[in-house]
Parts: structure tokens; C-alpha cells; sequence
């Protein structure tokens, strides 16, 4: 049985009157590609941003490697003393890159596990080299964001958050800030670290990448999972009407 | 007097006002940056204080408040103050009053970092002093340059005010030579203008030189 990366048990999460997530269950394994789709404001950043503590949950469990980061206790959540720990077991990429922009694309990369992991330089820069390469970028070391198309920043991003060695990778629609003509780079790289097992959670309105990438396919509607399942049947043939319904909407859009 | 002595003790005076300058920004630059952490505190009481501190320094003349720091801890408290006093509260009190102002620049350098840079830092692991110095304040300070460059070109020519209080810097001197029998009169203000304005020359150009080597990325 392959190992448990990452549990989200029960999560609830209100801003203010509105219930965004209610009570939501996602359990990942290692070596999995989980696809979240879902309409606008059905709450799937926040699930994401939830699960790497960008947003506090008000109930429910997240675990990670089988390890308590929040549980829930008299109806109330509670989060380890040491977040540090967790942090170190996940990247997130954003929709808008967040790089660094007075750092350039190396710097980007090193200054994470050089001054917060407090890994040699020399093994970073490696390791960093050798991700700029995957990416098809070795020679934007030394640019810094502002020189590079948006396409490139995020495959900086990419870079940015793998070389943490995360065990498992967050994307929140990656490709939706970029023009349609660099979304395909993109998406290339996000396919090849599927092929390389690496364990991912990537909230995306591209259906045929999702498709084609993801073990598991979920559909979100109203804070809820409605449906979710082999990307075959989710998107090919959902048994839920709600389901039927954003996919015929999304479809005409 | 001739036009050759009014031009050096003009140049002499000019000291002060350089000492008052530069003093006034060593002062005002970091302690701004504290003002700044004040307001953003965790305590309250000490939020209401620099909001209060602030509202004041903006809403009353710093000439005004010149006057207070010289002569308050006297007439007020009684206490007897040391001897090089009036140059000291001159220079309190600029940089009492420019701290005011810095931090509102800086707090709203530090407002227009989009909260993406915070939430990066974060997943990163960053701790907050870390995210603070290592990924805010640079971009902070490309972002306060040119509303900086505003106030020390303000500042240049606020150092005239420390003449309230009876320091002799350039302008205090210019109106004493001025009035004075046999001297060139009108000629001594233009004279004391033109040492600001080239003073301002340089310091614009030194701050457009700063801004310039911030060009190396965009936000
Ligand atoms: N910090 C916040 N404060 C208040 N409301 C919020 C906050 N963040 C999100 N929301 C609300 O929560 C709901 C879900 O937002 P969320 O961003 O998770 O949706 P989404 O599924 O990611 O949508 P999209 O596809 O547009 O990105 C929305 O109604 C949004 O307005
Ligand atoms: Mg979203």
C-alpha cells in the first residue's frame, strides 16, 4: 500500500457567514495526481490554501505523512506548535508566480533551503542547476522575473518549490494567468513530474490536461466534493447532475 | 564687508545646516522604521501613542514644535539643560518630526508589496523577521526612493527653520549679514539661494543615482 502523504479530514472553513468549505475529505497517497475542479468560488483555493496554512481551518483534521499538523479538540481547531516540520513536506505554486523580484531566477531558487533549511550552498546550486535544466531555463540563472515571460516564471515557480524537495506539490491553476500560447510549456512540465510520481494536488480549468495527468479527478460544487473518481469517469461520464452541468457550461464557455 | 568674507561665513554657516541635514536623516531614517513597527504593534497603547505621535508631528509646525523641545524641558519641567542644547533640540526635534513622515512613506511602501510576496515567504518557510528583511524591505525602500527623495529636498530647506530658535545656520547668518551696516544686502539672500539650490542639485542627482541602481528589476 503506498504510503500516506497528505489526509485533509473534515475541514470546515467560514468566512465570516459564508461556508465555504464544509466538511471536506481528501486523502492522497504518494505518487498520486489529484485534479480539482470545480466553478468559481466553490472554494477550491481556499481547500489549497487550508491545506498549506495560508488560511486557518475552523474544524477538521489535516495530516501529513501521517503526522498531526491541526486536529480538532472541543469543537475547536489547533494547530502543532511547529508548523516548520509540515512546511518542509509541501510546495505551492501559485497563479500569479509570487517569485521574488529582486532576487534573480537563482536566488529565487537557493534562498529558501540555503537561509531557512540551512543546506549547503554548494548541493543547492547543484540541485538548482539541475532544476533550471528540467525546466528548459539554464540559461536564466542570472535573469531576474521582470525578463522573463510569464510562462518562464512559473516554470521558475515550479523550480522555485521542488527544490525544497517537497513530498508533495500544490498547484492553484497555474496556467490561468498566462497567455493561451504559454500554457502549454507549462503543462509539459507538470506532465513530466506526473510521470516521475511526483505526488500532486493541481486545481486547474483545463479539462484535457487534467485528463491526461490526474489518477483522480474531484469535483467540487458549493464547499462540497460532489463527485470524484478516475478522470474517465468524472469527466467522461459523471454520475452526478451537478457534475453533468458545469461540465456541458464549461463546454459552451 | 566685502563679498569674499560674506561668501565664507556664508560657507561656515553652511556647516550647521549640513550637520542638521545629515543629522536629522541618520536620526529620522532608521527611527522612522520604528515608528513604523509601532504602529503595526501588537500592543495597543502603544499603536494609540504613534498614531497620537504622528497626527502631531503633521498637524502642528515643526517650527512650533522647535520651540517646545528647546524651550519645554526648561520652562515646563524646570529642568536645566547642558549647553550645546539649542543645536540638540534643533536636531531632536527634526528628527522626531521627519520620523513621523518617513514612516507613513515606508508604510505605504510596505502596503503596495502584493501579499503574494508574504504567502510565498510563508509556504517557504521564511520566518516573519526573515520575510521582513530579506523579502519586504528591499522592495520597500525601491518602492519609498522617489517620495524620499520629496521630503530630503523638503528637508534642505527646512533647516532654515532652526533660525526660530536662535541657531546659526546659513540663513540665520544671511539675514545677520543682511541688516548689517556696509554689507552687500540683498545680495547676501541670493547668494545663501543659490548655496541651497546647488545643494539641492546634488542631492536630487545623488537620489536619482540610488533609484537608478534599483533598476536592475521591476515589481
Ligand atoms: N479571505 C477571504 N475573505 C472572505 N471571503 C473569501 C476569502 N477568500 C475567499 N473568500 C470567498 O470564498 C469563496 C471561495 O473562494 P475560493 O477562492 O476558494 O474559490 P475558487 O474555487 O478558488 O474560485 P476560482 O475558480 O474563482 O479561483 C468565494 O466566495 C470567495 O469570495
Ligand atoms: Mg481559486
Amino acid at each position: 500500500m503506498a504510503e500516506n502523504i497528505l489526509s485533509l479530514n473534515n475541514i470546515r472553513k467560514s468566512f465570516g457567514t459564508l461556508d465555504v468549505l464544509k466538511d471536506i475529505s481528501i486523502s492522497v497517497d504518494q505518487g498520486e495526481v489529484v485534479s480539482i475542479i470545480g466553478s468559481s468560488g466553490s472554494g477550491k483555493s481556499t481547500l489549497l490554501r487550508c491545506a498549506t496554512f495560508l488560511e486557518t481551518i475552523d474544524s477538521g483534521e489535516i495530516l501529513y505523512l501521517g503526522q498531526k499538523a491541526a486536529e480538532t479538540k472541543n469543537g475547536k481547531a489547533e494547530y502543532a506548535r511547529d508548523l516548520k516540520q509540515f512546511r518542509s513536506c509541501f510546495g505551492l505554486v501559485f497563479q500569479n508566480f509570487n517569485l521574488f523580484p529582486h532576487y534573480s531566477v537563482m536566488k529565487n531558487l537557493m534562498d529558501a533551503p540555503v537561509s531557512v533549511m540551512k543546506r549547503s550552498p554548494a548541493e543547492v546550486r547543484e540541485e538548482a542547476v539541475r532544476l533550471l535544466k528540467k525546466m528548459g531555463l539554464e540559461s536564466k540563472a542570472n535573469a531576474y522575473p521582470c525578463q522573463l515571460s510569464g510562462g518562464q516564471q512559473q516554470r521558475v515557480a515550479i523550480a522555485r518549490a521542488l527544490v525544497m524537495n517537497p513530498k508533495i506539490l500544490f498547484f492553484d491553476e497555474p496556467t490561468s494567468a498566462l497567455d493561451p500560447e504559454l500554457t502549454g510549456e507549462v503543462l509539459k512540465v507538470i506532465k513530466e513530474l506526473a510521470e516521475e510520481k511526483m505526488t500532486m494536488v493541481i486545481v486547474t480549468h483545463e479539462m484535457a490536461f487534467a485528463r491526461a495527468v490526474s489518477d483522480r479527478v474531484i469535483f467540487m460544487d458549493g464547499g462540497v466534493i460532489v463527485e470524484q473518481g478516475h478522470p474517465e469517469m468524472v469527466l467522461g461520464n459523471p454520475s452526478e447532475e451537478r457534475t453533468r452541468q458545469f461540465l456541458r457550461n464549461y463546454q459552451r464557455g | 564687508m566685502t563679498f569674499q568674507t560674506m561668501i565664507i561665513q556664508l560657507a561656515t554657516c553652511f556647516l550647521t545646516t549640513l550637520s542638521i541635514f545629515s543629522l536629522t536623516l541618520l536620526g529620522a531614517v532608521p527611527l522612522g522604521l520604528a515608528v513604523y513597527f509601532g504602529q503595526k504593534s501588537r500592543i495597543p497603547p502603544i499603536r494609540w501613542l504613534i498614531k497620537i505621535y504622528i497626527s502631531i508631528m503633521r498637524g502642528t509646525p515643526l517650527m512650533l514644535q522647535m520651540m517646545v523641545v528647546f524651550y519645554g524641558p526648561n520652562l515646563l519641567l524646570g529642568i536645566s539643560v547642558p549647553k550645546n542644547w539649542r543645536f540638540l533640540a534643533v536636531i531632536i526635534a527634526f528628527i522626531i518630526n521627519y520620523a513621523a513622515y518617513f514612516a507613513e512613506i515606508y508604510r505605504s511602501g510596505i502596503e503596495s508589496i502584493p501579499v503574494g510576496q508574504y504567502e510565498a515567504a510563508e509556504v517557504l518557510g521564511y520566518s516573519k523577521g526573515k520575510t521582513f528583511f530579506k523579502i519586504i524591505l528591499p522592495q520597500m525602500v525601491k518602492r519609498v526612493i522617489p517620495p524620499m527623495t520629496n521630503e530630503v529636498i523638503t528637508l534642505v530647506k527646512d533647516t532654515s527653520l532652526a533660525s526660530v530658535i536662535g541657531t546659526v545656520e546659513m540663513f540665520t547668518k544671511a539675514k545677520q549679514i543682511a541688516v548689517a551696516p556696509r554689507s552687500p544686502g540683498m545680495v547676501t539672500f541670493a547668494m545663501a539661494g543659490l548655496f541651497y539650490y546647488v545643494f539641492n542639485y546634488l542631492v536630487a542627482f545623488l537620489m536619482n543615482r540610488l533609484e537608478k541602481a534599483f533598476d536592475y528589476y521591476k515589481i
